[in-house]
């Protein structure tokens, strides 16, 4: 949009020319990310106030990813017999359950973002992705914990990772952190003008969650789709490969696990997540810039 | 604006802020869900669903550093609408807004306080909000905590202080933000006595070292001795822009 839209050329020139600028009308998101002191003391509310009251406080992140570990790993591992047929399967289970994790709570913050910082939308400018990026923040806040826990899981069992395992882990990292914020703009923006967004992002964080190989093995997947395009629709889920990488980190690498076999095309299908993660985040970043000048009076 | 007299204004170096032929109309959608729209689309009641509201149309303004404009009329007649604009808390649906220099918009103080965050706490994330980097806060935060005459009290949580400390201490943070342009809403009446004349003090200070000033009140009397200049407002439009004693005088006679 230009600086002086509806104006003559003229005119618009005279305003570029004499260093005028037009409010509310940023880089977006690259000023979200400049303002890097803003959005930590964002996310030290945000997390302040979440936890307030709370004796616990932030050792919930611990104990909620620990009671749905032992939920699943009983569940599944014990009662479906999941770990008789891959090795580990403790591991194997809590490296997905930590991705899925990572991206439900993520994507779902980033949704309530702009709503439920209303108050401050509405009164003063400031760039609102800063709201959207604090909130996938303050999701990877929660994650560091249940990444440790998987760590110290993993070294007990002899997890001894290399290069091409490490490399795995930090690119399904940042496809869900990218692909999170793509989705949060969006997500966010669109809540503004429709409620509904809220119970849809439930939705995808359930569907998520049993469409890619979290609490099975891929391999049950092609036994019961075939090769043909519903098996291709699985793995174009980017949360599959994200997933899958995520077992190459954590769980290939230890001992027991006699051979780890990837699934045909996981580097492939990593790249097209990757590509399709910054898709959405540009597309968000697109949506959420339309509807970023109504907002105040949406809310 | 003719674009001959637009691009004399745009020239003048003190200039900070231009408003050129505004229109913003609100649309009031009663659907805020999926279902009520679908609902509302099927049936073909989309008139029924959203009203249709100008709130100011043909507005033209600007204003130099040095100036306290006071933007007077009655309720609905725009003034906050057209405040909300130059922040750039919301865009314009027609004409063009531009500034010069960085904007404090104070269009409601303590919006971005927190009450579980200490008093320090929210100086810290409100100075940020409002602008200033870390440095800059650091160095103004003693300043900004004797404005305040909080004292102690600082570290505690905000939602302990009586209403004029919280006020006492936003208005403090927000004075603080040495910004070009200040846009003040309707926050004058701030604290007991002694502290508001602390603020009106300020401001005039603030009006003396040349900054801009554009302030939306209620407060007639007041307003009349801060400020030089007053645009009446009157369903959207202009209908005075020059001296503030006849622009008060005509909204007390309703002219």
């Amino acid at each position: 949009m230009s600086l002086a839209e509806g104006l003559p050329l003229v005119d618009q020139l005279t305003l570029v020319a004499d260093g005028f600028t037009k409010p509310g009308r940023g880089r977006g998101l690259l000023d979200a990310v400049d303002n890097r002191f803003l959005l930590k003391l964002l996310v030290n509310k945000e997390l302040r106030v979440r936890y307030r009251g709370s004796i616990l406080g932030m050792a919930w992140s611990y104990v909620k990813p620990t009671v749905q570990f032992f939920v699943f790993y009983f569940a599944v591992g014990v009662f479906l017999r999941m770990n008789q047929s891959v090795p580990n399967f403790a591991v194997y289970l809590f490296s997905g359950i930590i991705a899925i994790n990572l991206f439900n709570e993520a994507f779902g913050n980033a949704t309530r973002a702009i709503v439920g910082n209303a108050a401050l939308v509405k009164k003063i400018y400031l760039p609102r992705q800063l709201f959207s990026l604090a909130s996938v923040w303050v999701a990877i806040v929660h994650f560091i914990p249940q990444l440790i826990v998987l760590l110290i899981a993993a070294l007990f069992m002899g997890w001894r990772p290399g290069p091409l395992n490490l490399a795995a882990g930090v690119l399904g990292f940042a496809i869900l952190v990218t692909l999170s914020v793509g989705l949060g703009l969006l997500f966010g923006a669109l809540n503004v003008m429709m409620r509904d967004s809220e119970n849809i992002v439930d939705l995808v964080g359930m569907v998520a969650s049993w469409a890619s190989p979290v609490l099975y093995h891929w391999e049950n997947v092609r036994a019961a789709v075939g090769e043909g395009w519903g098996w291709t629709l699985y793995q174009l889920n980017p949360l599959t490969p994200v997933v899958e990488l995520f077992h190459l980190c954590f769980w290939a690498p230890t001992p027991g696990v006699v051979t780890y076999v990837q699934p045909p095309g996981l580097w492939m299908f990593s790249l097209i997540a990757t590509v399709t993660s910054v898709a959405f985040l540009f597309f968000g970043e697109y949506v959420f810039r339309r509807l970023d000048g109504r907002f105040a009076q949406e809310l | 604006m003719e674009p001959q007299s637009l691009a004399r204004v745009a020239a003048d170096p003190k200039t900070r802020i231009i408003v050129s032929d505004i229109e913003k109309h609100f649309n009031i959608r009663h659907t805020h869900s999926l279902k009520e729209y679908v609902v509302s689309k099927v049936l073909n009641r989309r008139e029924a669903s959203v009203d249709h509201f100008t709130a100011l149309s043909g507005v033209d303004l600007h204003v130099s550093d040095g100036e306290a404009v006071a933007l007077l009329g009655l309720n609905g007649s725009g003034k906050s609408t057209l405040l909300k604009l130059i922040a750039g808390v919301m865009s314009p649906d027609q004409g063009s807004i531009g500034v010069r220099g960085r904007i404090a918009g104070l269009i409601e103080v303590g919006a971005g306080f927190h009450p579980d965050l200490t008093g320090a706490e929210n100086i810290y994330l409100n100075g940020a909000i409002l602008g200033m980097t870390e440095e800059q806060i650091r160095e103004r935060f003693d300043d900004i905590v004797a404005f305040s005459e909080i004292g102690e009290f600082i570290q505690t949580e905000v939602k302990f202080y009586s209403s004029g400390m919280f006020l006492r201490l936003a208005f403090a943070v927000a004075i603080h933000t040495d910004p070009d342009i200040f846009l003040i809403d309707e926050i004058l009446a701030v604290g007991d006595e002694p502290f508001q004349k602390k603020c009106l003090q300020r401001i005039r200070e603030l009006k003396a070292s040349g900054k801009a000033l554009v302030i939306v009140t209620h407060d007639l009397d007041m307003v009349e001795q801060l400020c030089d200049r007053g645009v009446l407002l009157r369903r959207g439009e202009v209908v005075h822009d020059g001296a503030i004693h006849e622009a008060v005088a005509r909204l007390r006679e309703g002219r």
